[in-house]
């Protein structure tokens, strides 16, 4: 077995994974990226999307994560994200009904939109989606 | 003398009262554990954020983006003040509006505008009472649960105000909680964002920052794109602060209300007492005078 890495994601809420990883595949913002135990120093922004990691176990798991980033250190890796959560913990149905909402605001051709804003909520209810039906 | 009645009416009412004050004591209690779990969760993510944005203020340099750098001419000042939206907390609003208020009036440049961002109702309240233009007006966010999502909304309209120069400084309003018994008006300033200080402690947490780390995009970029965010986290702590020691003002409020309501229903038992007593002897007195008069 490979060494392991400790991978911490943290949102200002609370702490969402906290454990001893394999091995983590992160999505900067410059290109995916993958850490393993002994990572020189690295800090980035994340992309709205999902952060893949190995268990101690050899399992795959997925968190869903926005606005963030990511500092890798040898020994871990930190992710701070304003929103974060596993996958079995993604509500499709919220989801969903943001997709519809933010599809509609940027439709509605409506002045007073903030495009910016309902692009993002656009994607970020997409990609949570997106990683809720991988399997 | 009251009469007997009368005095037994307000011993009920106090008793009410009480009731109420007890009640309030203890939802204020349960809240204030749920505010507290709130600011526990939030310190893992603001510990290491200023961690990471320390080291890395100190590779870009003080003058890498325009959040960081003073205007020359001070005139247009927003004050982002957090109070709660419900009453009998003691001084706890009061406290905080005082703050505001000392520190108006202490302003050194003459002419300088004044604006405000309200959290909370009292505060809004507190503006309008004393003419003061509110640029924005959130309820019902102090005191209940919120998201990390509230503060950066507030937030993003701030740093782009800085940005376009509709600010020229922004300050926060907000009470620390320092202990169960204590709670401070604090006031801080958003923006331009003060000098970041540098972590100095010789421990082995923080020699690990001593080595390069290799940034993507580059450090300029990444603290562009951070900094904001700082902002953001400040605003958040200071509202979980404000709600924390609402929760803890109204316990202790409630607290003293309810012992004072038992002194009264003591001294007013005694009071009620003493009337029935006073009442018993006139009584006595009245048959035995007319027992003296029958025998006569």
């Amino acid at each position: 077995m490979a060494e392991s890495i400790r991978l911490e994601v943290v949102t200002p809420e609370k702490s969402v994974v906290s454990e001893s990883v394999q091995i983590v595949m992160a999505p900067g913002s410059m290109g995916e990226f993958g850490v393993l135990s002994g990572h020189t120093p690295f800090l980035t922004t994340l992309k709205t999307g999902s952060l893949k990691y190995k268990d101690e176990s050899g399992r795959e798991r997925f968190v869903f994560v926005s606005s963030g980033f990511a500092e890798a250190l040898p020994d871990r890796v930190t992710v701070l994200a304003e929103s974060a959560e596993r996958r079995k913990d993604i509500d499709l149905q919220r989801a969903q009904s943001a997709v519809e909402r933010a599809e509609k605001r940027l439709q509605s051709g409506d002045r007073d939109v903030d495009y910016i804003r309902a692009k993002a909520a656009l994607l970020r209810a997409i990609s949570r989606i997106q990683l809720a039906q991988t399997r | 003398m009251p009469t007997l009645k009368e005095v037994q009416l307000k011993i009920q009412g106090v008793k009410k009262t009480k009731q109420i004050t007890k009640a309030m004591n203890m939802v204020a209690t349960s809240r204030l554990r749920g505010a507290q779990g709130a600011m526990d969760g939030f310190r893992p993510y603001a510990e290491k954020f200023t961690e990471v944005l320390g080291s890395l203020a100190e590779k870009a340099g003080d003058e890498a983006s325009p959040l960081l750098i003073p205007k020359e001419d001070v005139k247009k000042i927003h004050v982002v003040l957090c109070t709660s939206d419900r009453g009998l907390c003691g001084g706890f609003n009061i406290n905080l509006t005082d703050r505001t208020k000392k520190y108006l009036k202490n302003h050194p440049t003459a002419g300088a505008a004044f604006s405000f961002t309200c959290f909370g109702k009292k505060g809004r309240d507190w503006c309008r009472k004393n003419n003061q233009k509110i640029v924005d007006a959130h309820l019902g966010v102090v005191g209940s649960k919120f998201g990390f999502n509230v503060a950066s909304t507030a937030g993003k309209k701030l740093v782009d105000g800085f940005l376009d120069g509709q600010y020229d400084e922004v300050y926060i309003v907000y009470s620390e909680f320092v202990s169960m018994a204590k709670q401070l008006p604090v006031l801080q300033k958003l923006l331009p964002i003060p000098p970041i200080e540098k972590d100095e402690t010789e421990d082995g947490g923080s020699a690990e920052y001593q080595a390069e780390h290799i940034c993507e995009p580059s450090p300029e970029e990444l603290l562009g794109d951070l900094l904001p965010r700082n902002v953001y986290v400040q605003i958040y702590r200071g509202l979980l602060e404000t709600s924390t020691s609402e929760h803890a003002a109204r316990m202790t409020a409630m607290d003293n209300a309810t012992k004072a309501c038992n002194d009264m229903i003591d001294s007013l038992t005694l009071a009620y007492n003493k009337a029935r007593q006073a009442s018993i002897t006139a009584d006595l007195m009245d048959i035995v005078g007319g027992a003296e008069a029958l025998k006569g």
